[in-house]
């Protein structure tokens, strides 16, 4: 079978390559695993090129430059350089901390296509208070320089019960900018953001003032920015179409080379994600057992299986099936028919809990320090 | 935004129209999207380049395929293509 193509499988058309686990901030959201300071061996230059290479001739198109802080990578424009030769798309997905103009200049140069930048909160103290370091007066200085540079301005800001009061401002913040793409994330809850669920996690009526606020917006500011509205699933009766189902479009390569279905996947027990130091990325997305285990419909259990609307949302996130239930397989619990539904109620309720309690839980933040305290 | 004939369309310069080979079509990639194009929207797109107006394009297009009573389908699209800001 080795070589061959099952036609049922598309190609990895989204490619995200998350560079580096390092990062100088330490937003208490980060998708990345709470054991990330364990994980060493960050793939060489030579490795990604040929990444790169490999996925692009697969049909990958879109790029996403990741990381922790894609901008710690010194090779980050030869990477760029070498992407853009290859016909992809590509995104620098970055806080800002330590981007100069040079360097905006450079990757220009090398053939970025955009860069997007995220900012916590339109209010400086929260924004450097949640990020771990200061860094908002910068950051609005990298927005500039991205918009002057000739990039479009693609702005990022991760929503969660710290910030959400905000929207109004949030907006108004990305139209000061100048933004042509506005990404409104309400926080998924994986990785370091699963750990601070309580802490982080909104209230139904904060949510639902909020996207009121943000959808009479899009409206008002349509053909001039875009906004896209990432929906807290926990408030939802379905579940997310996550990742557009399983090896279907994405795939993620981890900084040590470890590839991934989804960004969160090597926190599943038992999957064993191949890593792209043995196998090509052909051999990994058409016949590795971690991309091939929940492709189509026949490792479903009940709801799912018998569902007329699996073939829409595919049973939702297998990550939050194993977080929620601990089980992998099961019905993703933001759907409403799932047998495990009450874990969803019980950590809306927790985090309401939280919320009124005159000692709020501190945050944890994202830092080597407290990734190897919490993990062996 | 209505589309004025007469005024020269220009392709935005935060998108790229390219080939891609997997697909066998053309696509337009933009930050977080891409979309898959037919033929004749390949053909209008590349020729908003500074210079050709939706009328020149109209003119253009109806002479290389050899039809007429394309006005409607093509000046469509184009507003489609505006109201994305594929285009200005």
């Amino acid at each position: 079978m080795a070589g061959s193509v099952n036609s049922k499988i598309t190609p990895p058309r989204w490619l995200l390559a998350e560079l580096t686990y390092s990062c100088p901030l330490q937003c208490p959201y980060c998708a990345n695993p709470i054991n990330f300071a364990r994980i060493n061996n960050e793939l060489s230059t030579e490795d990604w090129l040929r990444v790169l290479s490999e996925a692009r001739a697969m049909g990958s198109v879109q790029l996403g430059f990741s990381g922790g802080e894609p901008l710690v990578r010194q090779d980050l424009s030869v990477l760029v350089a070498h992407a853009r030769k290859l016909g992809y798309f590509s995104n620098l997905i970055t806080s800002g901390y330590g981007m100069t103009e040079a360097k905006i200049v450079e990757l220009k140069e090398a053939g970025l296509d955009h860069i997007q930048v995220s900012i916590q909160s339109p209010e400086k103290t929260l924004n450097d208070e949640l990020a771990g370091t200061e860094s908002y007066d910068h950051k609005r200085e990298v927005a500039r320089l991205v918009k002057k540079n000739g990039y479009p301005m693609v702005l990022c800001v991760v929503i969660h019960r710290k910030n959400i009061h905000q929207m109004r401002d949030i907006l108004e913040m990305a139209n000061d900018l100048g933004a042509d793409y506005l990404e409104l994330a309400n926080t998924q809850y994986y990785g370091w953001a699963h750990l601070n669920r309580d802490q982080l996690l909104p209230t139904k009526e904060q949510f639902e003032e909020a996207e009121a606020i943000a959808q009479a917006y899009k409206e008002k500011v349509k053909g001039k920015m875009k906004i896209y509205y990432v929906v807290p699933d926990f408030y939802e009766d379905r579940p997310k179409a996550c990742m557009n189902g399983w090896g279907t479009t994405f795939l993620t390569i981890a900084p040590d080379g470890t590839a991934l279905p989804c960004h969160s996947a090597r926190e599943l027990p038992g999957l064993n994600c191949p890593n792209v130091k043995d196998l090509s990325i052909h051999e990994i997305w058409h016949h590795s057992p971690a991309f091939n285990r929940f492709r189509g419909f026949e490792w479903m259990k009940e709801p799912c299986r018998s569902c007329p609307e699996k073939v829409k949302d595919f049973g939702g996130c297998r990550c939050q099936a194993y977080l929620l239930t601990g089980d992998m397989n099961s019905t993703d619990p933001a759907c409403s028919l799932s047998p495990d539904r009450q874990r969803v109620y019980e950590a809306i309720f927790q985090a309401r809990h939280d919320a009124e309690s005159a000692v709020a839980k501190p945050l944890v933040f994202r830092n080597p320090k407290n990734s190897k305290n919490l993990t062996f | 935004m209505t589309l004025d004939p007469t005024q020269p369309l220009s392709f935005s310069p935060f998108l790229r129209l390219q080939w891609e080979e997997a697909q066998q079509k053309h696509v337009i990639l933009y930050p977080e999207g891409i979309v898959e194009l037919n033929v004749p929207s390949t053909e209008i797109l590349r020729l908003c380049d500074g210079t050709h107006t939706a009328e020149d394009i109209l003119v253009e297009l109806e002479e290389k395929f050899n039809q007429t009573g394309l006005k409607n389908d093509i000046f469509g699209f184009i507003e489609v293509a505006i109201e994305n800001g594929w285009v200005s």
